[in-house]
Protein backbone atom coordinates (compact mmCIF):
# COMPACT_ATOMS: atom_id res chain seq x y z
CA UNK A 1 0.00 0.00 0.00
CA UNK A 2 1.58 3.16 -1.19
CA UNK A 3 2.98 3.94 2.22
CA UNK A 4 6.23 5.57 1.10
CA UNK A 5 4.23 7.65 -1.28
CA UNK A 6 1.98 8.69 1.55
CA UNK A 7 4.96 9.43 3.76
CA UNK A 8 6.69 11.75 1.38
CA UNK A 9 3.51 13.36 0.27
CA UNK A 10 2.67 14.05 3.85
CA UNK A 11 6.13 15.37 4.61
CA UNK A 12 5.87 17.71 1.69
CA UNK A 13 2.58 18.98 2.94
CA UNK A 14 4.29 19.72 6.27
CA UNK A 15 1.58 19.36 8.80
CA UNK A 16 -1.56 20.46 7.08
CA UNK A 17 -2.27 17.14 5.57
CA UNK A 18 -5.56 16.09 4.09
CA UNK A 19 -5.96 12.53 5.33
CA UNK A 20 -9.20 12.16 3.45
CA UNK A 21 -7.60 12.99 0.16
CA UNK A 22 -4.56 10.87 0.93
CA UNK A 23 -6.57 7.78 1.74
CA UNK A 24 -9.19 8.13 -0.96
CA UNK A 25 -6.60 9.20 -3.49
CA UNK A 26 -4.94 5.87 -2.99
CA UNK A 27 -8.07 3.78 -2.85
CA UNK A 28 -9.47 5.35 -6.00
CA UNK A 29 -8.11 5.22 -9.47
CA UNK A 30 -5.64 7.60 -11.14
CA UNK A 31 -4.37 8.40 -14.59
CA UNK A 32 -0.75 8.13 -13.51
CA UNK A 33 0.97 5.83 -11.05
CA UNK A 34 2.32 8.01 -8.30
CA UNK A 35 5.35 6.45 -6.62
CA UNK A 36 7.13 9.00 -4.47
CA UNK A 37 7.83 12.70 -4.09
CA UNK A 38 11.33 13.98 -3.36
CA UNK A 39 11.05 17.56 -2.22
CA UNK A 40 9.16 19.12 -5.09
CA UNK A 41 9.81 16.48 -7.72
CA UNK A 42 7.00 14.04 -8.25
CA UNK A 43 8.12 10.59 -9.27
CA UNK A 44 5.27 8.91 -11.04
CA UNK A 45 4.71 6.72 -14.04
CA UNK A 46 2.58 8.41 -16.69
CA UNK A 47 0.08 6.00 -18.20
CA UNK A 48 -1.61 6.05 -21.59
CA UNK A 49 -4.95 7.81 -21.82
CA UNK A 50 -7.35 6.30 -24.34
CA UNK A 51 -10.49 8.35 -24.80
CA UNK A 52 -13.19 8.58 -27.43
CA UNK A 53 -14.63 12.06 -27.10
CA UNK A 54 -16.97 14.00 -29.36
CA UNK A 55 -13.92 14.77 -31.53
CA UNK A 56 -12.95 11.13 -32.00
CA UNK A 57 -10.30 8.89 -30.45
CA UNK A 58 -7.50 10.40 -28.39
CA UNK A 59 -4.47 8.42 -27.25
CA UNK A 60 -1.77 10.27 -25.32
CA UNK A 61 0.36 10.12 -22.18
CA UNK A 62 -1.28 11.20 -18.97
CA UNK A 63 1.73 13.52 -18.40
CA UNK A 64 0.11 15.89 -20.95
CA UNK A 65 -2.78 16.47 -18.55
CA UNK A 66 -0.50 17.86 -15.83
CA UNK A 67 -0.31 21.27 -17.47
CA UNK A 68 -3.98 21.65 -18.23
CA UNK A 69 -6.51 20.78 -20.92
CA UNK A 70 -5.15 18.71 -23.78
CA UNK A 71 -7.14 18.32 -26.98
CA UNK A 72 -10.16 19.66 -25.13
CA UNK A 73 -9.85 17.07 -22.41
CA UNK A 74 -8.99 17.69 -18.80
CA UNK A 75 -9.23 16.10 -15.38
CA UNK A 76 -12.31 17.30 -13.56
CA UNK A 77 -11.88 18.83 -10.13
CA UNK A 78 -14.96 18.32 -7.99
CA UNK A 79 -18.40 17.74 -9.40
CA UNK A 80 -19.90 14.46 -10.47
CA UNK A 81 -16.81 13.34 -12.36
CA UNK A 82 -14.16 14.35 -9.84
CA UNK A 83 -10.75 13.08 -10.88
CA UNK A 84 -11.91 11.75 -14.22
CA UNK A 85 -11.15 13.00 -17.71
CA UNK A 86 -14.00 15.15 -19.00
CA UNK A 87 -14.76 17.46 -21.88
CA UNK A 88 -17.22 20.28 -22.31
CA UNK A 89 -20.16 19.82 -24.62
CA UNK A 90 -21.80 22.51 -26.69
CA UNK A 91 -23.87 23.66 -23.75
CA UNK A 92 -20.71 24.11 -21.69
CA UNK A 93 -21.51 21.24 -19.33
CA UNK A 94 -18.87 18.72 -18.24
CA UNK A 95 -19.50 15.35 -19.83
CA UNK A 96 -17.53 12.12 -19.69
CA UNK A 97 -16.29 10.73 -22.92
CA UNK A 98 -15.85 6.98 -23.45
CA UNK A 99 -12.77 6.41 -21.33
CA UNK A 100 -10.79 3.17 -21.58
CA UNK A 101 -7.50 4.65 -20.39
CA UNK A 102 -4.85 2.40 -18.91
CA UNK A 103 -5.25 3.79 -15.42
CA UNK A 104 -3.33 2.79 -12.33
CA UNK A 105 -5.83 0.05 -11.52
CA UNK A 106 -5.82 -1.23 -15.09
CA UNK A 107 -2.04 -1.41 -15.14
CA UNK A 108 -2.10 -3.05 -11.72
CA UNK A 109 -4.61 -5.51 -13.07
CA UNK A 110 -2.32 -6.28 -16.03
CA UNK A 111 0.75 -6.70 -13.84
CA UNK A 112 -1.06 -8.91 -11.34
CA UNK A 113 -2.55 -11.01 -14.11
CA UNK A 114 0.89 -11.38 -15.65
CA UNK A 115 2.28 -12.42 -12.26
CA UNK A 116 -0.50 -14.96 -11.90
CA UNK A 117 0.07 -16.34 -15.39
CA UNK A 118 3.82 -16.56 -14.88
CA UNK A 119 3.39 -18.41 -11.59
CA UNK A 120 0.85 -20.85 -13.00
CA UNK A 121 2.60 -21.42 -16.29
CA UNK A 122 5.96 -22.06 -14.62
CA UNK A 123 4.18 -24.71 -12.54
CA UNK A 124 2.69 -26.19 -15.68
CA UNK A 125 6.14 -26.20 -17.28
CA UNK A 126 7.48 -28.09 -14.29
CA UNK A 127 4.83 -30.76 -14.82
CA UNK A 128 5.62 -31.00 -18.51
CA UNK A 129 9.34 -31.36 -17.83
CA UNK A 130 9.09 -33.98 -15.13
CA UNK A 131 7.72 -37.45 -15.77
CA UNK A 132 5.35 -38.96 -13.27
CA UNK A 133 8.11 -41.10 -11.82
CA UNK A 134 9.74 -37.97 -10.40
CA UNK A 135 6.99 -37.85 -7.81
CA UNK A 136 5.32 -34.79 -6.34
CA UNK A 137 6.87 -31.35 -6.76
CA UNK A 138 8.61 -29.58 -3.92
CA UNK A 139 9.04 -25.91 -3.08
CA UNK A 140 6.98 -23.31 -4.92
CA UNK A 141 5.36 -25.69 -7.37
CA UNK A 142 4.48 -27.98 -4.48
CA UNK A 143 2.90 -25.08 -2.66
CA UNK A 144 0.79 -24.12 -5.68
CA UNK A 145 -0.19 -27.74 -6.18
CA UNK A 146 -1.21 -28.11 -2.55
CA UNK A 147 -3.28 -24.92 -2.76
CA UNK A 148 -4.91 -25.95 -6.03
CA UNK A 149 -5.75 -29.35 -4.60
CA UNK A 150 -7.14 -28.03 -1.35
CA UNK A 151 -9.42 -25.64 -3.25
CA UNK A 152 -10.31 -28.35 -5.74
CA UNK A 153 -11.03 -31.09 -3.25
CA UNK A 154 -12.40 -29.21 -0.26
CA UNK A 155 -14.19 -26.29 -1.83
CA UNK A 156 -15.15 -27.19 -5.37
CA UNK A 157 -15.82 -30.90 -4.96
CA UNK A 158 -17.40 -30.40 -1.57
CA UNK A 159 -19.74 -27.55 -2.46
CA UNK A 160 -20.84 -28.32 -6.00
CA UNK A 161 -21.26 -32.06 -5.99
CA UNK A 162 -21.70 -34.09 -9.11
CA UNK A 163 -20.81 -31.68 -11.92
CA UNK A 164 -17.87 -30.07 -10.17
CA UNK A 165 -15.45 -30.70 -13.04
CA UNK A 166 -17.22 -28.21 -15.30
CA UNK A 167 -16.81 -25.36 -12.82
CA UNK A 168 -13.34 -26.15 -11.51
CA UNK A 169 -11.39 -24.01 -14.01
CA UNK A 170 -13.48 -20.92 -13.32
CA UNK A 171 -13.45 -21.28 -9.56
CA UNK A 172 -9.71 -21.98 -9.43
CA UNK A 173 -9.03 -19.03 -11.70
CA UNK A 174 -11.22 -16.81 -9.56
CA UNK A 175 -9.47 -17.95 -6.39
CA UNK A 176 -5.96 -17.37 -7.64
CA UNK A 177 -6.94 -14.17 -9.42
CA UNK A 178 -8.38 -12.68 -6.27
CA UNK A 179 -5.55 -14.01 -4.10
CA UNK A 180 -2.78 -12.63 -6.30
CA UNK A 181 -4.51 -9.27 -6.66
CA UNK A 182 -5.09 -9.07 -2.91
CA UNK A 183 -1.49 -9.91 -2.09
CA UNK A 184 -0.02 -7.64 -4.72
CA UNK A 185 -2.14 -4.84 -3.30
CA UNK A 186 -0.32 -5.28 0.01
CA UNK A 187 3.10 -4.54 -1.48
CA UNK A 188 3.57 -0.84 -0.79
CA UNK A 189 5.49 0.23 -3.89
CA UNK A 190 5.27 -0.25 -7.63
CA UNK A 191 4.49 -2.74 -9.14
CA UNK A 192 2.24 -3.63 -6.23
CA UNK A 193 0.03 -1.40 -4.21
CA UNK A 194 -2.78 -0.85 -6.67
CA UNK A 195 -6.12 -1.28 -4.98
CA UNK A 196 -7.44 -3.66 -7.62
CA UNK A 197 -9.71 -6.04 -5.73
CA UNK A 198 -10.82 -3.11 -3.59
CA UNK A 199 -12.42 -1.60 -6.65
CA UNK A 200 -16.05 -2.35 -7.26
CA UNK A 201 -15.65 -2.71 -11.03
CA UNK A 202 -13.32 -5.68 -10.52
CA UNK A 203 -15.52 -7.43 -8.00
CA UNK A 204 -18.55 -6.67 -10.14
CA UNK A 205 -17.11 -8.60 -13.07
CA UNK A 206 -16.16 -11.52 -10.84
CA UNK A 207 -19.58 -11.62 -9.20
CA UNK A 208 -21.20 -11.37 -12.62
CA UNK A 209 -19.28 -14.45 -13.78
CA UNK A 210 -20.55 -16.38 -10.78
CA UNK A 211 -24.06 -15.09 -11.42
CA UNK A 212 -23.97 -16.25 -15.04
CA UNK A 213 -22.54 -19.65 -14.18
CA UNK A 214 -25.09 -20.12 -11.43
CA UNK A 215 -28.15 -19.32 -13.51
CA UNK A 216 -27.23 -20.44 -17.00
CA UNK A 217 -26.61 -24.00 -15.88
CA UNK A 218 -29.34 -23.99 -13.23
CA UNK A 219 -31.39 -27.19 -13.14
CA UNK A 220 -35.14 -27.45 -13.38
CA UNK A 221 -35.36 -28.13 -9.66
CA UNK A 222 -33.42 -24.94 -8.99
CA UNK A 223 -35.90 -22.81 -10.92
CA UNK A 224 -38.83 -24.63 -9.39
CA UNK A 225 -37.52 -23.85 -5.93
CA UNK A 226 -37.39 -20.19 -6.87
CA UNK A 227 -40.82 -19.79 -8.45
CA UNK A 228 -42.77 -22.51 -6.67
CA UNK A 229 -40.90 -23.34 -3.45
CA UNK A 230 -42.04 -25.97 -0.95
CA UNK A 231 -43.89 -23.63 1.37
CA UNK A 232 -47.59 -23.36 2.39
CA UNK A 233 -49.61 -22.32 -0.63
CA UNK A 234 -50.84 -19.05 0.89
CA UNK A 235 -47.26 -17.85 0.87
CA UNK A 236 -47.10 -18.13 -2.87
CA UNK A 237 -50.61 -18.28 -4.35
CA UNK A 238 -52.44 -14.94 -4.44
CA UNK A 239 -49.46 -12.76 -3.64
CA UNK A 240 -46.20 -14.49 -4.71
CA UNK A 241 -44.37 -13.60 -1.54
CA UNK A 242 -41.85 -16.42 -1.39
CA UNK A 243 -41.17 -16.50 -5.13
CA UNK A 244 -40.48 -12.79 -4.99
CA UNK A 245 -38.04 -13.22 -2.13
CA UNK A 246 -36.38 -16.16 -3.83
CA UNK A 247 -36.18 -14.25 -7.09
CA UNK A 248 -34.43 -11.35 -5.42
CA UNK A 249 -32.14 -13.89 -3.84
CA UNK A 250 -30.77 -14.67 -7.28
CA UNK A 251 -29.40 -11.15 -7.43
CA UNK A 252 -28.56 -10.52 -3.81
CA UNK A 253 -26.25 -13.53 -3.62
CA UNK A 254 -23.73 -12.34 -6.23
CA UNK A 255 -24.29 -8.78 -5.06
CA UNK A 256 -23.13 -9.83 -1.61
CA UNK A 257 -20.10 -11.46 -3.20
CA UNK A 258 -19.26 -8.26 -4.98
CA UNK A 259 -19.66 -6.02 -1.94
CA UNK A 260 -17.91 -8.37 0.47
CA UNK A 261 -14.68 -8.60 -1.48
CA UNK A 262 -14.66 -4.94 -2.45
CA UNK A 263 -15.41 -3.66 1.04
CA UNK A 264 -12.94 -5.95 2.79
CA UNK A 265 -9.99 -5.07 0.62
CA UNK A 266 -10.81 -1.41 0.38
CA UNK A 267 -11.28 -1.16 4.13
CA UNK A 268 -7.97 -2.89 4.68
CA UNK A 269 -6.15 -0.42 2.49
CA UNK A 270 -7.96 2.48 4.12
CA UNK A 271 -7.15 1.24 7.62
CA UNK A 272 -3.42 0.88 6.96
CA UNK A 273 -3.23 4.27 5.31
CA UNK A 274 -5.17 5.93 8.12
CA UNK A 275 -2.84 4.39 10.68
CA UNK A 276 0.17 5.69 8.77
CA UNK A 277 -1.46 9.10 8.61
CA UNK A 278 -1.49 9.24 12.43
CA UNK A 279 2.24 9.98 12.27
CA UNK A 280 1.71 13.07 10.18
CA UNK A 281 -1.37 14.30 11.93
CA UNK A 282 0.46 14.33 15.27
CA UNK A 283 3.43 16.29 13.93
CA UNK A 284 1.81 19.50 15.18
CA UNK A 285 1.42 18.15 18.72
CA UNK A 286 5.15 18.27 19.45
CA UNK A 287 7.99 15.80 19.29
CA UNK A 288 7.04 13.72 22.34
CA UNK A 289 3.51 12.92 21.28
CA UNK A 290 4.57 12.60 17.65
CA UNK A 291 7.38 10.17 18.57
CA UNK A 292 5.25 7.98 20.78
CA UNK A 293 2.41 8.00 18.27
CA UNK A 294 4.86 6.97 15.56
CA UNK A 295 5.75 3.88 17.56
CA UNK A 296 2.08 3.10 18.10
CA UNK A 297 1.32 3.71 14.44
CA UNK A 298 4.11 1.45 13.18
CA UNK A 299 3.08 -1.28 15.61
CA UNK A 300 -0.51 -1.07 14.41
CA UNK A 301 0.63 -0.96 10.80
CA UNK A 302 2.56 -4.16 11.20
CA UNK A 303 -0.44 -5.75 12.84
CA UNK A 304 -2.79 -4.49 10.15
CA UNK A 305 -0.55 -5.66 7.35
CA UNK A 306 -0.26 -9.10 8.89
CA UNK A 307 -4.02 -9.13 9.26
CA UNK A 308 -4.42 -8.05 5.66
CA UNK A 309 -2.30 -10.97 4.46
CA UNK A 310 -4.72 -13.20 6.30
CA UNK A 311 -7.69 -11.30 4.89
CA UNK A 312 -6.22 -11.55 1.38
CA UNK A 313 -6.37 -15.33 1.61
CA UNK A 314 -9.64 -15.51 3.51
CA UNK A 315 -11.45 -13.26 1.05
CA UNK A 316 -10.17 -15.19 -1.94
CA UNK A 317 -11.22 -18.40 -0.21
CA UNK A 318 -14.61 -17.06 0.82
CA UNK A 319 -15.31 -15.73 -2.66
CA UNK A 320 -14.50 -19.09 -4.19
CA UNK A 321 -16.37 -21.05 -1.57
CA UNK A 322 -19.53 -18.95 -1.81
CA UNK A 323 -19.40 -19.04 -5.59
CA UNK A 324 -19.13 -22.81 -5.35
CA UNK A 325 -21.99 -22.96 -2.88
CA UNK A 326 -24.23 -20.83 -5.13
CA UNK A 327 -23.36 -22.94 -8.13
CA UNK A 328 -23.93 -26.06 -6.05
CA UNK A 329 -27.39 -24.77 -5.06
CA UNK A 330 -28.26 -24.30 -8.72
CA UNK A 331 -27.37 -27.94 -9.38
CA UNK A 332 -29.99 -29.39 -7.05
CA UNK A 333 -31.92 -32.46 -8.12
CA UNK A 334 -35.64 -33.10 -7.66
CA UNK A 335 -36.34 -34.59 -4.28
CA UNK A 336 -37.66 -37.81 -5.70
CA UNK A 337 -38.08 -39.68 -2.43
CA UNK A 338 -40.43 -37.51 -0.43
CA UNK B 1 -17.41 9.15 -9.21
CA UNK B 2 -17.95 7.55 -5.90
CA UNK B 3 -16.36 4.37 -4.68
CA UNK B 4 -19.52 2.42 -5.33
CA UNK B 5 -19.88 3.36 -8.98
CA UNK B 6 -17.98 0.99 -11.23
CA UNK B 7 -15.87 2.83 -13.77
CA UNK B 8 -16.71 1.73 -17.33
CA UNK B 9 -13.08 1.85 -18.49
CA UNK B 10 -11.90 -0.36 -15.68
CA UNK B 11 -14.91 -2.61 -16.19
CA UNK B 12 -13.95 -3.02 -19.82
CA UNK B 13 -10.33 -3.84 -19.07
CA UNK B 14 -11.33 -6.18 -16.26
CA UNK B 15 -13.58 -8.15 -18.59
CA UNK B 16 -10.79 -8.37 -21.17
CA UNK B 17 -8.05 -9.24 -18.69
CA UNK B 18 -10.05 -11.69 -16.66
CA UNK B 19 -11.28 -13.26 -19.87
CA UNK B 20 -7.74 -13.75 -21.13
CA UNK B 21 -6.46 -15.00 -17.77
CA UNK B 22 -9.41 -17.36 -17.45
CA UNK B 23 -8.97 -18.63 -21.00
CA UNK B 24 -5.25 -19.35 -20.56
CA UNK B 25 -5.54 -20.87 -17.11
CA UNK B 26 -8.66 -22.88 -17.90
CA UNK B 27 -7.11 -24.26 -21.08
CA UNK B 28 -3.42 -24.65 -20.30
CA UNK B 29 -3.11 -24.19 -16.55
CA UNK B 30 -5.37 -26.01 -14.15
CA UNK B 31 -6.29 -28.97 -16.33
CA UNK B 32 -2.60 -29.82 -16.62
CA UNK B 33 -2.07 -29.58 -12.89
CA UNK B 34 -5.22 -31.53 -12.01
CA UNK B 35 -4.56 -34.15 -14.65
CA UNK B 36 -0.98 -34.61 -13.50
CA UNK B 37 -2.14 -35.05 -9.94
CA UNK B 38 -4.76 -37.57 -11.00
CA UNK B 39 -2.25 -39.40 -13.17
CA UNK B 40 0.22 -39.43 -10.34
CA UNK B 41 -2.42 -40.85 -8.04
CA UNK B 42 -3.14 -43.58 -10.55
CA UNK B 43 0.58 -44.16 -10.98
CA UNK B 44 1.09 -44.52 -7.24
CA UNK B 45 -1.86 -46.90 -6.98
CA UNK B 46 -0.50 -48.97 -9.83
CA UNK B 47 2.96 -48.96 -8.34
CA UNK B 48 1.60 -50.17 -5.03
CA UNK B 49 -0.30 -52.91 -6.77
CA UNK B 50 2.74 -53.88 -8.79
CA UNK B 51 4.88 -53.90 -5.67
CA UNK B 52 2.40 -56.13 -3.89
CA UNK B 53 2.31 -58.50 -6.85
CA UNK B 54 6.07 -58.52 -7.04
CA UNK B 55 6.20 -59.33 -3.36
CA UNK B 56 3.80 -62.17 -3.83
CA UNK B 57 5.79 -63.42 -6.75
CA UNK B 58 8.94 -63.20 -4.74
CA UNK B 59 7.37 -65.28 -2.02
CA UNK B 60 6.25 -67.74 -4.68
CA UNK B 61 9.72 -67.83 -6.13
CA UNK B 62 11.11 -68.60 -2.72
CA UNK B 63 8.71 -71.47 -2.22
CA UNK B 64 9.36 -72.67 -5.75
CA UNK B 65 13.08 -72.45 -5.22
CA UNK B 66 12.83 -74.50 -2.09
CA UNK B 67 10.73 -77.02 -3.93
CA UNK B 68 13.26 -77.24 -6.72
CA UNK B 69 16.05 -77.58 -4.22
CA UNK B 70 14.25 -80.39 -2.44
CA UNK B 71 13.63 -82.11 -5.76
CA UNK B 72 17.26 -81.73 -6.69
CA UNK B 73 18.31 -83.19 -3.40
CA UNK B 74 15.96 -86.13 -3.87
CA UNK B 75 17.28 -86.67 -7.38
CA UNK B 76 20.81 -86.54 -6.11
CA UNK B 77 19.99 -89.05 -3.45
CA UNK B 78 18.33 -91.29 -5.98
CA UNK B 79 21.24 -91.09 -8.40
CA UNK B 80 23.71 -91.79 -5.64
CA UNK B 81 21.85 -94.83 -4.42
CA UNK B 82 21.44 -96.07 -7.97
CA UNK B 83 25.12 -95.60 -8.54
CA UNK B 84 25.85 -97.55 -5.39
CA UNK B 85 23.57 -100.35 -6.52
CA UNK B 86 25.17 -100.39 -9.94
CA UNK B 87 28.61 -100.40 -8.43
CA UNK B 88 27.73 -103.28 -6.16
CA UNK B 89 26.26 -105.19 -9.05
CA UNK B 90 29.27 -104.58 -11.25
CA UNK B 91 31.60 -105.70 -8.52
CA UNK B 92 29.51 -108.71 -7.84
CA UNK B 93 29.36 -109.57 -11.53
CA UNK B 94 33.07 -109.13 -11.85
CA UNK B 95 33.63 -111.31 -8.86
CA UNK B 96 31.38 -113.98 -10.18
CA UNK B 97 32.97 -113.83 -13.57
CA UNK B 98 36.43 -113.96 -12.09
CA UNK B 99 35.40 -116.85 -9.91
CA UNK B 100 33.94 -118.75 -12.85
CA UNK B 101 36.98 -118.04 -14.97
CA UNK B 102 39.24 -119.17 -12.20
CA UNK B 103 37.20 -122.34 -11.80
CA UNK B 104 37.30 -122.97 -15.50
CA UNK B 105 41.06 -122.48 -15.56
CA UNK B 106 41.46 -124.68 -12.56
CA UNK B 107 39.34 -127.35 -14.19
CA UNK B 108 41.34 -127.22 -17.36
CA UNK B 109 44.51 -127.34 -15.37
CA UNK B 110 43.30 -130.35 -13.49
CA UNK B 111 42.34 -132.07 -16.69
CA UNK B 112 45.68 -131.36 -18.22
CA UNK B 113 47.44 -132.52 -15.11
CA UNK B 114 45.33 -135.63 -15.14
CA UNK B 115 46.14 -136.37 -18.74
CA UNK B 116 49.78 -135.75 -18.17
CA UNK B 117 49.71 -137.87 -15.09
CA UNK B 118 48.07 -140.68 -16.95
CA UNK B 119 50.49 -140.48 -19.83
CA UNK B 120 53.35 -140.42 -17.35
CA UNK B 121 51.94 -143.39 -15.57
CA UNK B 122 51.51 -145.13 -18.91
CA UNK B 123 55.08 -144.33 -19.74
CA UNK B 124 56.24 -145.59 -16.42
CA UNK B 125 54.23 -148.79 -16.82
CA UNK B 126 55.68 -149.42 -20.20
CA UNK B 127 59.18 -148.94 -18.92
CA UNK B 128 58.40 -151.00 -15.85
CA UNK B 129 57.12 -153.72 -18.17
CA UNK B 130 60.20 -153.51 -20.34
CA UNK B 131 62.39 -153.50 -17.26
CA UNK B 132 60.55 -156.38 -15.64
CA UNK B 133 60.70 -158.40 -18.86
CA UNK B 134 64.46 -157.78 -19.00
CA UNK B 135 64.83 -158.56 -15.34
CA UNK B 136 62.68 -161.66 -15.73
CA UNK B 137 64.77 -162.74 -18.69
CA UNK B 138 67.94 -162.40 -16.67
CA UNK B 139 66.47 -164.18 -13.70
CA UNK B 140 65.11 -166.89 -15.96
CA UNK B 141 68.42 -167.32 -17.60
CA UNK B 142 70.08 -167.65 -14.18
CA UNK B 143 67.44 -170.04 -12.87
CA UNK B 144 66.99 -172.12 -15.86
CA UNK B 145 70.60 -173.09 -15.89
CA UNK B 146 69.90 -176.42 -14.29
CA UNK B 147 67.38 -178.95 -15.50
CA UNK B 148 65.63 -179.52 -12.27
CA UNK B 149 64.81 -176.19 -11.73
CA UNK B 150 63.48 -175.93 -15.27
CA UNK B 151 61.09 -178.81 -14.88
CA UNK B 152 60.02 -177.59 -11.39
CA UNK B 153 59.12 -174.25 -12.84
CA UNK B 154 57.28 -175.74 -15.73
CA UNK B 155 55.29 -177.82 -13.35
CA UNK B 156 54.44 -175.01 -11.09
CA UNK B 157 53.49 -172.86 -13.98
CA UNK B 158 51.29 -175.58 -15.34
CA UNK B 159 49.65 -175.95 -11.95
CA UNK B 160 49.03 -172.38 -11.72
CA UNK B 161 47.55 -172.28 -15.21
CA UNK B 162 45.33 -175.21 -14.42
CA UNK B 163 44.26 -173.59 -11.29
CA UNK B 164 43.36 -170.38 -13.10
CA UNK B 165 41.58 -172.26 -15.81
CA UNK B 166 39.61 -174.06 -13.11
CA UNK B 167 38.50 -170.93 -11.67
Amino acid sequence: MAVPAALTKAQAAEGDIDVNELVFGHIGDAYQWHIVKFGDTEVSIPLPVIVKSSTGWHVFSSARLEEGPYEGLYVAKGGAYDGKIVERNAAGEEVRPLDISITKNVLGLFINSAVLLVIMMSCVRWYKKHPLEDGAPKGGVGMIEATVLSIYNDVIKGCIGENYRRYAPYLLTAFFFVLVNNLMGLIPIFPGGANVTGNIAITLVLALCTFVLTNVYGTKAYWKEIFWPDVPTWLKAPIPMMPLIEFFGIFTKPFALMIRLFANIMAGHAAVLSLVAIIFITVKSGPVINGSMTVVSVAFDIFMNALEVLVAFIQAYVFTMLSAVFIGLSQVKEHAEK
Amino acid sequence: MGLLTPDPGLLFWMVVTFGVVFFILAKYGFPVILKTVEDRKAYIDNSLKAAREANEQLANVKVEGEKILAQAREEQHRILSEAAVTRDRIIKDAQEKAFAEGNRLMEEMKKQIETEKESAIRDIRRQVAVLSVGIAEKIMRNRLADEKEQTALIDRLLDEMIETSKK
